[in-house]
């Protein structure tokens, strides 16, 4: 199973496309998860949040509902929302591979975020996609920028001091 | 599968630890939370039933560093060990780079350990992946006890493969940052042999 890269420039427009559908949504905070629980990009009220649990919690949300589908028969249900006293959260899939969650209070509607959620989908899985292309073109050709390959016993051992 | 971010410049990996019922797969993370800088470490997360058995999995976020400029985090994940929980802990494995298991070294755990051994490697295989190629630590836990099944007979037992392994007593610590280190090191030693 191949690890999940994600260089400069992806991560700009990743990053862009969070900060565009966070302002047309009239969201408070836009974040991506990928499937494992690992936060990619977020935009918006940061401040007040734990991203690293919010996107943990995310994917044991979308791993555990995606476990009621394929009992079901289901490949798997693509859009959840959580309805709150305040606040309410949309999160859906991504071009098979990340998870997208919005969270939005009385200011936004529902409406509002899963249409803005649909062209954000759209532009996301595009750029998911060229970077797998890109991925498989590389052939993992950048081992010159790894920070692993000079990685030594020492270097562990100082992480845990 | 680890996520490397080269814009913010961070390594993620993420690290479970299974094992059977009441092994004390918890009582390691709670007590590396206890033991670690707030600086280095995120909330401890627990989806647990009231009586404080994990209902889905706890969570622990670390940062311990850097590693050539790069941000190295662990994920820390437990599964719930019942075995009527089967499908939560499926789920949790997914993505796994380094699997640490706790044993129970109680004498009447033997057979807890072996089913529970046996049902990773099932769930592993269903998420293709396979035990004896991915970063893996044994724990022998509650070695304080007195009805305990010799160190030597566990590891004939469970670890036919000789991976590394410690003695533990995870409610005094004992034990738990080696574990930890040791799977630490192979999982940053994979990716190495990767990149």
């Amino acid at each position: 199973m191949s690890d999940f890269v994600m260089y400069e420039e992806e991560f700009r427009r990743v990053d862009e496309e969070l900060r565009r559908l966070y302002q047309l949504a009239n969201a408070k905070l836009v974040f991506l998860v990928d499937k494992n629980g690992q936060l990619i990009a977020s935009a918006g009220d940061t401040q007040n949040i734990d991203t690293t649990a919010l996107a943990s919690l995310t994917a044991g949300n979308i791993a555990a509902t995606g476990g009621i589908a394929k009992l079901l028969g289901q490949k798997e249900f693509s859009i959840l929302f959580h309805e709150g006293d305040r606040d309410n959260i949309h999160i859906s899939i991504v071009a098979n591979k990340v998870i997208l969650g919005v969270l939005f209070d009385q200011r936004s509607s529902l409406g509002i975020v899963r249409l803005r959620v649909k062209k954000s989908t759209a532009a996301l899985t595009r750029i998911f996609h060229e970077m797998d292309r890109k991925a498989l073109g590389e052939n993992r050709g950048r081992a010159e920028l790894s920070p692993f390959a000079e990685i030594t016993d020492e270097d562990i051992d100082q992480l845990f001091k | 599968m680890s996520f490397i971010n080269y814009s913010s410049r961070e390594i993620n990996c993420k690290i479970v630890y299974y094992g059977p019922g009441l092994c004390g797969k918890t009582t390691n993370l709670q007590f590396i939370y206890k033991k670690t800088s707030p600086k280095q470490k995120g909330k401890l997360i627990s989806l647990a039933t009231e009586t404080e058995r994990t209902l889905f999995f706890d969570f622990l976020p670390l940062a311990l560093g850097d590693i050539k400029g790069f941000k190295v985090r662990f994920h820390l994940y437990t599964v719930p060990g019942q075995v009527f929980y089967a499908a939560s802990r499926k789920l949790i494995l997914k993505g796994v780079d380094g699997v640490v298991f706790v044993a129970d070294s109680q004498i009447e755990r033997t057979d807890a350990n072996i089913e529970s051994l046996e049902d990773l490697k099932i769930n592993l295989a269903d998420q293709g992946y396979e035990l004896d190629r991915l970063p893996y630590t044994i724990q022998y836990n509650k070695r304080d006890l007195p009805n305990i099944v010799p160190v030597a007979e566990l590891d004939r037992l469970l670890n036919p493969t000789g991976v590394p392994w410690f003695e533990c007593v995870a409610t005094q610590g004992m034990g738990v940052f080696e574990t930890l280190k040791n799977i630490g090191k192979q999982v940053l030693m994979e990716l190495k042999k990767h990149y």
